[in-house]
């Protein structure tokens, strides 16, 4: 099967002017608490949460090529980490990112090899019934609550201070976040985003120029469970709270559609879909009472038939199918 | 001792339902190339018609009403699905759609229907009990395992004997020289599509005295059917039939032996498959074989 074409992520010099408009949009994500009531910034900071599993998706699916369904699983396995710490180890909120992020990165590697042995769809099946799985488990797992969920985690802390105030919080996580995506960022730009591109691009070319394209993918994969698992670490610094909703299918294809609605391959177009597609959910959907998922079905078929190349790709003509 | 051996009858019983469930998936996406997301949202279609029709102690008239009603909209869903995926080419797209069909129609059933767990029972005449190795067992599900015995020689015969047979292998097969033979292959994909469809609402049917229909089940649905067609291989009816009698083993002796890890046994039994066989248990390298 022929690798799925996607936007190809622009590699570009970064000139004065993309830099300035970074730090602008760096200055108002870090104004926004001071100006905004605390409502608003818990909003903010679950999108944040959510646009790092988002740019892990991203990662897979724009770069690497491998659509994934699967990755709510390792944002939850970072979730359920930080929040076990936070019960019962510490409330230092960086030991719990870390921490989600070594779990994630543990599942990852343990359920990969599974998975990217497959590619295109049949990867997106396994990655489908790898999370799925997950989900299950954690639905029906009393130690970790089961379908009942960790509640009671007490608030996250910092050198030793306990971040109360929502703004604090959403500093927290928007500095993780901004990390983490300034870490994907530089691997897309490094020799092996590179190599992970061209093993999207054209499998047997690269096998042919010694690479090895199981062993890149599963490289990607394990790095974005790591991605992933920190995002369900910042998810929870908020919530203090974890049940099995927060890994499921729904996640995992709201996580997706993000990615679509984006544009998949470039990296600030997901992160903007993630905060659309929980704004349509968790806002819109309470204004008409209750039928997000309605809302949400319409969306999907809406970006596939109106936007196929995502907002980051908005103008550039239809996405090109390669003949299979 | 004879516990175990209920079980193992459960067991039968749960991988006729997956057998009939995956086997539609794995036909569409073997001949067709796609990955039909909204299966699960079919499968509890079926299960909300017969919510609908077949009240407490309805008889065998109201029961094959809605079995023959969930087929008629499992395939009018098939067929909408399979227009759906012929307009966008690609994987991501076909899987984001399906999704989105998916969602929708679980949202409209929970619409109707609300979010209770509705029960169903099973057709008067059959919903007694027989004596099974000493332990009382229910007839219905003594029926449902004659099912899977019958749809799979039915689709044995029909896939390895018959003329559609042939046309359905030769389309996946080589579709450029079927359709040079004056057969329209769109109308056989779409077919197949609809057919696929109609099986898992029928499985919806069929599995409501047993699973009952609730929200949520959808997604329960697609995954076991998911992990049936992975195991199995795809495209593969013999490999649907076997993954589907293994998963339904592994369910039922999970739940009667560790319940408590009834969910970890399941995705260990595919995990080992897959590391063993990564192509599942009766690969067909991308043909459709009984």
């Amino acid at each position: 099967m022929e690798p799925t074409e996607t936007v190809a992520p622009e590699v570009t010099r970064s000139s004065p002017r993309k830099a300035a408009l970074v730090i602008a949009v760096l200055a108002v994500l870090v104004a926004a608490p001071m100006v905004l009531g605390a409502y608003p910034v818990t909003t903010m900071t679950r999108m944040l949460a959510f646009a790092v599993l988002v740019l892990s998706v991203d990662l897979l699916t724009g770069v690497a090529g491998l659509p994934t369904l699967g990755q709510a699983a390792y944002f939850g396995v970072g979730a359920y980490t930080a929040v076990l710490i936070g019960l019962h180890v510490t409330s230092d909120a960086m030991v719990q990112v870390v921490a989600g992020l070594a779990a994630g990165l543990i599942a990852a590697a343990a359920t990969g090899w599974v998975a990217v042995r497959a590619r295109g769809i049949v990867f997106l099946m396994l990655t489908l019934a790898i999370g799925e799985s997950v989900h299950q488990v954690a639905d029906t797992w009393s130690a970790v609550g089961g379908s009942n969920g960790l509640a009671g985690m007490p608030p996250i802390s910092l050198f030793g201070a306990p971040l109360l105030a929502s703004g604090f919080v959403y500093w927290w996580v928007l500095a993780v976040a901004v990390v983490l995506f300034a870490g994907v960022a530089l691997v897309v730009r490094s020799p092996y985003g590179r190599t992970l591109r061209g093993v999207r691009d054209n499998e047997a070319r690269m096998r042919a120029l010694g690479y090895r394209p199981a062993l890149a993918r599963y490289g990607v994969f394990c790095l974005a469970g790591a991605v992933a698992g920190a995002g369900g670490a910042l998810w929870v610094a908020q919530a203090r709270f974890v049940s099995p909703g927060d890994l499921g299918f729904e996640v995992a294809a709201l996580a997706l559609l993000s990615v679509v609605m984006g544009g998949a391959g470039s990296l600030w177009g997901p992160c903007l879909g993630a905060a659309i597609v929980l704004l349509v959910r968790d806002n819109l959907s309470a204004s008409i009472d209750g039928h997000g998922p309605l809302v949400l079905g319409l969306l999907f078929a809406a970006v596939v038939f109106i936007m196929p190349r995502g907002l980051a790709g908005a103008g550039k003509g239809r996405r090109k199918e390669r003949p299979s | 001792m004879t516990g175990h051996l209920v079980s193992v009858l459960n067991g039968l019983a749960m991988g006729s339902l997956l057998f009939a469930i995956a086997l539609g998936l794995s036909l569409v996406f073997g001949m067709m190339d796609v990955l039909n997301l909204a299966h699960g949202a079919v499968y509890l279609v079926g299960a909300y018609v017969a919510v609908a029709l077949v009240a407490d102690g309805a008889g065998l008239g109201a029961f094959v009403l809605a079995v023959l009603l969930a087929a008629g909209l499992g395939a009018l869903l098939g067929g909408v699905l399979a227009g759906l995926t012929r307009a966008t080419p690609h994987h991501l797209d076909q899987a984001l759609l399906t999704l989105g069909v998916s969602l929708v129609v679980a949202e409209l059933l929970s619409i109707f229907f609300g979010n209770d767990v509705h029960s169903i029972a099973a057709p008067a005449p059959v919903a007694g009990s027989v004596v099974v190795f000493g332990e009382t067992y229910p007839v219905y599900r003594l029926l449902v395992i004659g099912f899977g015995v019958v749809l799979a020689v039915a689709v044995y015969v029909l896939v390895e004997r018959s003329v559609l047979g042939s046309v359905i292998r030769a389309t996946v097969a080589d579709r450029s020289m079927v359709s040079a033979l004056g057969i329209n292959t769109g109308r056989v994909l779409v077919g197949v599509f609809a057919a696929g469809a109609a099986l898992a609402a029928v499985g919806g049917v069929l599995a409501g005295p047993i699973l009952g229909a609730q929200p949520g089940l959808d997604e329960k649905v697609l995954l076991l059917a998911l992990v049936v067609v992975v195991i199995g291989g795809l495209g593969s009816v013999r490999g649907a039939l076997l993954g589907a009698v293994l998963i339904g083993q592994v369910q039922a002796l999970g739940t009667s032996l560790l319940p408590e890890y009834a969910s970890f046994l399941i995705f260990a039994a595919m995990g080992l498959v897959l590391l063993l066989r990564p192509a599942g248990l009766l690969p067909t390298g991308g043909a459709v074989r009984a």
